[in-house]
């Protein structure tokens, strides 16, 4: 270890409990009550424009008011069957909230994200399910990847009668939600549960375990299907291209949070003394503030550019300041520090005055310098879509450059990177598939 | 700081706020309570004839709620008093002796026979409190007994009762009006004929509040079963409004001193009320849900008001409203409002847009260069004011009168001439020059 300080068990487990608590606790009825009546109902309401899916949120807001929940999880999950998770993780405050006319004088937005969730926990807790399938078509659809998009694709197309076979590498459905978000975001097996009662419609047949170029290929699944469905997400991770990024000490942020999101006791996760974060995304909120509520003494997250651009939003970046994380930006890494075979601090760069540098001492570095398409997933099969920017091409409808196949979520270009995003991104391809398929 | 004695019928009270005779007044506890907290008078909750009468022990209130449950309406099924008249009348007399600055009017229902007053009246006025108020409103319970309501709604009724009581009555006496009719003058015509030295109103009108959504029954239900209750709160203040004006602006009752009763719950009430041709104001639903308190606010708010206005004491502001309120025929047909958006104010809910486009005049626009932007369409708008209603925003719709030009609605040149539909020629009743 060589001087390294990395060891789990730096809290309690009621300090550890504390740390990972709800980060936005549900709503009480009463409160939920009170939250609808300041909901003003509007006309072409700004925040289900704002909405990635275009939830009637006035409408199902309404409902809540007059005491019809079910009803409200209907008209929620209706445009995003994901509503239940999307309550918990979209960046409300740069989407609904943002735009509720409420900012206007008050600066107080009805809380759109924790009245969603009050509408939606009831059904998906007792699986009470509100759609129906359409006659069987017999007609089959496959599905690559078992994240937000593609089981948004899949229920859209259950509903319309066809069947839909998902193909998830990982041995649990349910993608980012179940790997990838922030465990205080989502509690307990919230993900799974959805993933359960998104399958509880039927027509879902979900063969986890079964990855893209290894168990099947595109060309495979364009000859046995009669359309494909890509949502695969970012299997890969940007690296910083520095010496030594293979040492011991430095890690991928995506893999420590689904590690962590997994993992049955927390206080057991080995956590460094000094964690340096490269990265001014969500991710690299993520591992920065979850670090620190393992005990991390001292957590940085370093950006090469300035707080405005940053991809975690103002909010974000305030909530893990709050929670304790240093933020320094205009900072680009320029070497890895090492001690024997393992990393001991990182030298940075200021990228708003050239040549000036300093060094963080760090017994741990995440990086969270973004996802990218995994590609060798596609290779050798012959089968060339379009590309742009690093990213599957689409158009309005997900229709990629190949007859018969779709795709949506974090691998199509001009996406947010967003759940709420992918989940409509799988809506879409649903709707223009059943259109294909039925010769429209 | 303007003054806020007030003087009703010769009663004194140290501000125009009495309690409305209901559970609040029920008891010397009560009314102690009360008067400590700064209310300028109480109307005991109403007496009857021994033995009492006797109280269901279920529900007795329901309400209607509006956002984070304020109440705003408020319904009951409690009777008169249910406690022995010796015990109310020996309390009603030491709270008298206690708070002699007070207004102290003690409610009385009885039936429809001379003696019952005869033998009661003189018994009340003993106890030395300053007036009576007769309870010929009650509609629900006592009504099916033949007083209450049952009184109030035939004027020939009240006109005897009232007679009956001032025979044996020293102090003044006072009638309480049900508005559980189709027109409150013939009542308050009829109260005058008894020689009533004044009117209060309203009571509470006959309401079922909803039923009970699991048992498909009325709610609330005592075993299951319910009965129609009285109706009061924040919601029935304008059927008040509306019947205090009447008395005040008719030619024979216009001087018939009037106590204001019917939602009041901040000092604005009260200013509706005076303003309209009260003297006073009763207030019972406004104390129940917030307690005695609300007199902080009742006499400070109405006090800063009268210094705003340069009014001197509460009896300047008396009736101050009633000569503007006058029939639909009356109004100068020739002005022209149109409704005006503050851009400043505007929070951009097109609450006002979709209200207009559904239901009524499609005056105003929702989108300006391709934006959201809602702006009044001066040529569609007929000046209705629903767009001032519905806005959340206070203050940022507005009607403004045209004072000049031309309507672009209706071609029209704006005049300042008035005309109204007594004269109009769509009118087939219409006064000519020949009518003059």
């Amino acid at each position: 270890m060589s001087g390294a300080d990395v060891k789990p068990g730096r809290l309690t487990q009621e300090q550890i409990a504390a740390n990972f608590a709800d980060m936005h606790p549900p709503l009480t009825p009463s409160e939920a009550i009170i939250d609808a009546d300041r909901c003003y109902f509007c006309y072409d309401a700004p925040c289900t424009t704002a909405c990635p899916t275009g939830i009637d949120i006035p409408g199902f807001i309404q409902k809540i008011r007059s005491g019809n929940l079910k009803g409200s999880a209907h008209t929620i999950l209706s445009e995003n069957i994901m509503g239940g998770m999307c309550a918990r993780v979209c960046p409300t405050e740069v989407l609904c909230e943002q735009a509720c006319v409420r900012n206007t004088h008050e600066d107080r937005p009805v809380r759109i994200g924790l009245l969603q969730r009050h509408a939606t926990d009831a059904v998906v807790r007792d699986n009470t399910q509100l759609f129906q399938r359409a006659p069987a078509t017999g007609r089959t659809v496959a599905i690559v990847g078992g994240g937000p998009a593609g089981l948004s694709c899949a229920h859209r197309l259950a509903m319309l009668g066809h069947h839909a076979i998902v193909f998830e590498p990982k041995d649990k459905p349910g993608g980012l939600n179940e790997y990838g978000i922030a465990a205080y975001k989502t509690l307990d097996d919230f993900a799974a549960r959805e993933v359960e009662y998104i399958l509880g419609i039927g027509g879902i047949e979900m063969r986890a375990g079964t990855a893209l170029g290894r168990h099947i290929s595109l060309r495979e699944l364009r000859e046995q299907y009669d359309a494909v469905f890509l949502g695969f997400g970012l299997a890969g991770v940007n690296g910083l291209g520095l010496e030594h990024e293979q040492l011991e000490g430095v890690a991928n942020a995506v893999d420590y949070i689904a590690e962590l999101r997994q993992a049955p006791d927390k206080a057991k996760l080995p956590v460094g003394r000094r964690v340096v974060v490269i990265g001014g995304g969500m991710t690299a909120i993520d591992i920065a503030v979850q670090s620190k509520a393992l005990g991390a003494a001292e957590v940085t997250m370093v950006y090469r550019r300035g707080q405005e651009q940053m991809k975690a939003s103002r909010y974000e970046q305030e909530f893990a300041q709050t929670r304790g994380v240093n933020l320094r930006c205009w900072s680009r890494p320029r070497r890895l520090l090492v001690d024997g075979a393992r990393v001991r601090g990182v030298e940075f760069e200021s990228t708003s005055t050239p040549g000036e540098t300093y060094t963080l001492d760090a017994d741990v570095v995440f990086k969270a310098i973004g996802q990218k398409v995994s590609w060798e997933r596609l290779a050798g099969t012959g089968e060339l879509l379009e590309i742009r920017e690093a990213r599957i091409a689409v158009d309005e409808e997900r229709r990629t450059s190949l007859s018969g196949v779709w795709a949506g979520g974090d691998c199509v270009y001009g996406g947010e990177d967003l759940t709420v995003s992918a989940v409509q991104d799988g809506k879409l391809a649903a709707l223009s598939i059943d259109r294909f398929l039925r010769g429209a | 700081m303007a003054d806020l004695t007030t003087t009703f019928l010769g009663i004194k009270s140290p501000n125009p706020f009495w309690l409305a005779s209901a559970p609040p007044t029920d008891k010397a506890y009560n009314v102690n309570r009360a008067f400590e907290a700064g209310w300028g008078g109480a109307v005991w909750k109403t007496l009857g004839e021994d033995p009492p009468i006797v109280n269901v022990n279920g529900p007795r209130y329901g309400a209607m709620h509006g956002n984070d449950r304020r109440v705003l309406g408020f319904n009951n099924i409690e009777l008169i008093t249910d406690r022995p008249l010796g015990v109310n009348l020996q309390e009603i007399r030491q709270i008298k002796r206690d708070w002699p600055d007070r207004a102290l009017i003690v409610s009385v229902m009885l039936p429809m026979n001379e003696a019952s007053w005869a033998k009661y009246v003189p018994m009340i006025e003993d106890t030395g409190a300053d007036g009576l108020e007769l309870n010929f409103g009650c509609p629900h319970g006592m009504s099916e007994r033949g007083m209450g309501s049952a009184v109030g709604q035939v004027p020939e009724y009240i006109q005897q009762c009232a007679a009956w009581c001032k025979q044996f009555a020293r102090v003044p006496v006072i009638v309480k009006l049900t508005p559980n009719i189709t027109n409150i003058l013939p009542a308050a015509r009829a109260a005058m004929a008894g020689g009533a030295d004044a009117v209060s109103l309203i009571n509470t009108l006959n309401s079922i509040m909803r039923v009970d959504y699991d048992a498909l029954t009325i709610y609330p239900a005592t075993d299951g079963m319910g009965s129609h209750g009285g109706y009061c709160g924040p919601a029935v203040k304008p059927i008040a409004l509306h019947m205090v004006a009447e008395i005040a602006r008719a030619r024979d009752t216009a001087r018939l001193p009037i106590s204001g009763i019917g939602g009041i719950t901040d000092w604005r009430d009260a200013v509706d009320f005076l303003a309209l041709g009260a003297t006073t104001v009763q207030v019972c639903t406004a104390a129940m849900v917030y307690g005695f308190k609300i007199i902080d606010d009742l006499v400070d708010g109405l006090s800063n008001y009268l210094d705003s206005k340069g009014f001197s004491s509460v009896h300047e502001l008396v009736r101050k409203a009633v000569p503007s309120v006058t029939d639909w025929q009356y109004l100068n047909l020739n002005h022209v409002d149109k409704a005006y958006i503050d851009q400043d104010l505007c929070i951009q809910c097109g609450r006002c847009y979709i209200a207009c486009e559904d239901t009524s005049h499609q005056a105003i626009s929702a989108t300006q260069n391709g934006k959201r932007h809602f702006e009044v369409i001066d040529a569609e708008c007929v000046g209705c004011n629903l767009c001032v209603s519905v806005c959340p925003i206070e203050g940022c719709i507005t009607m403004r009168p045209m004072t000049g030009g031309v309507d672009p609605r209706t071609g029209r040149a704006i005049t300042r001439d008035k005309s109204d539909w007594t004269t109009h020629p769509n009118n087939p009743g219409r006064k000519t020059a020949s009518d003059a």
